[in-house]
């Protein structure tokens, strides 16, 4: 079975998505796949939210599924949401991803220049963690 | 002599008092963007942290002749070397280094290199920022401690690492010695 990560966003509070990377290969990518991988992890937000009063550590694993798709979720002390939409089930290597990017988020709040809770738009975060997701999760 | 001066900074810098380098990285990213939200203008928040750092130098210089052991320095380049030996080691905690071969033929002007700056840890420049020196604070510091020390010069930042290159570099140029002119008195 093709171990494929579909999707990954940062969602801050409010439910603003502050960062999205699609990993789709390019020959199956169209818009309508887009908008569905968006659509399916919006949608497992709520039950994110729910989960989180449920669960003691940060890693939440899979909270949702939506045909053969599931959905992983991280979520940090201050509620800011990691969202990992994926069609394989290996959770040591999903945990690892989430908390390296977890890494590089926080050096991206510490940079004096970035604003809380506002996109991140910085190319060199875009690269590490498209980086990453190569290393841990295919 | 860059031996004697690289101990000299090691011992002052052991007995200093230190805080915690994240809390100094933090706290001076939030004094750059407060200015840059007060002032919107890049040149002008360049010239006020130029202008902070002046302030600072003044006063700092009384603090690092009277914790360190070094005596008069007899010419520019011993000059050059104690600020990156001592000096730096003793405020800053990082060692840097002046680059032989910037001397120029009448060795008034020199470039100094910092490898690491704890100033710039977790800061990235965003696009439209380009043109923001952030570490000018460091040109004005250089400048009010040697005008001090009876020495005009102009420092100014030539390398940075939040543009891209590997180091921090500033170029030190002597303009003039100062002498203490005698106020006219009754004589």
């Amino acid at each position: 079975m093709a171990a494929n990560t579909l999707m990954f966003i940062i969602v801050g509070k409010n439910d603003t998505p502050l960062y999205e990377a699609d990993f789709i290969p390019v020959q199956k990518k169209d818009a309508s796949q887009l908008q569905l991988c968006q659509f399916v992890l919006h949608s497992s937000l709520d039950i994110v939210d729910e989960m989180v009063w449920k669960n003691n550590s940060m890693f939440l694993k899979a909270v949702d599924r939506f045909g053969d798709m599931i959905v992983s979720a991280f979520v940090t002390a201050n509620h800011v949401r990691f969202l990992l939409l994926h069609d394989f089930r290996s959770e040591d290597g999903i945990k690892n991803f989430f908390t390296e990017v977890y890494e590089l988020y926080l050096k991206v709040v510490l940079n004096p220049f970035y604003s809380y809770n506002s996109p991140i738009t910085s190319t060199v975060f875009d690269n590490r963690v498209r980086g990453l997701a190569k290393r841990f999760l295919s | 002599m860059a031996a004697n001066k690289q101990k000299e900074g090691e011992r002052v810098f052991k007995e200093q008092e230190k805080i915690n380098a994240e809390l100094f990285t933090l706290t001076y990213g939030a004094i750059v963007s407060q200015l840059i939200k007060d002032y919107e203008d890049i040149e002008e928040v360049n010239t006020q942290l130029e202008k902070m750092g002046y302030n600072i130098g003044l006063r700092l210089i009384d603090e690092f002749l009277a914790r360190s052991n070094v005596g008069r320095c007899h010419e520019f380049p011993e000059t050059a070397e104690t600020i990156a030996k001592v000096g730096f080691k003793m405020f800053l905690g990082v060692v840097g280094s002046v680059l032989p071969n910037s001397w120029n033929a009448e060795r008034t002007e020199f470039s100094l290199i910092l490898e690491e700056n704890p100033l710039v840890d977790f800061c990235e420049l965003p696009d439209n920022y380009s043109s923001l020196n952030y570490c000018n604070i460091i040109c004005g510091v250089i400048r009010g401690a040697l005008e001090m020390v009876q020495m005009r010069v102009e420092c100014r930042i030539t390398k940075s690492v939040l543009r891209g290159d590997d180091v921090t570099e500033f170029k030190i140029t002597l303009k003039e010695r100062l002498t203490d002119d005698i106020p006219m008195g009754d004589d």
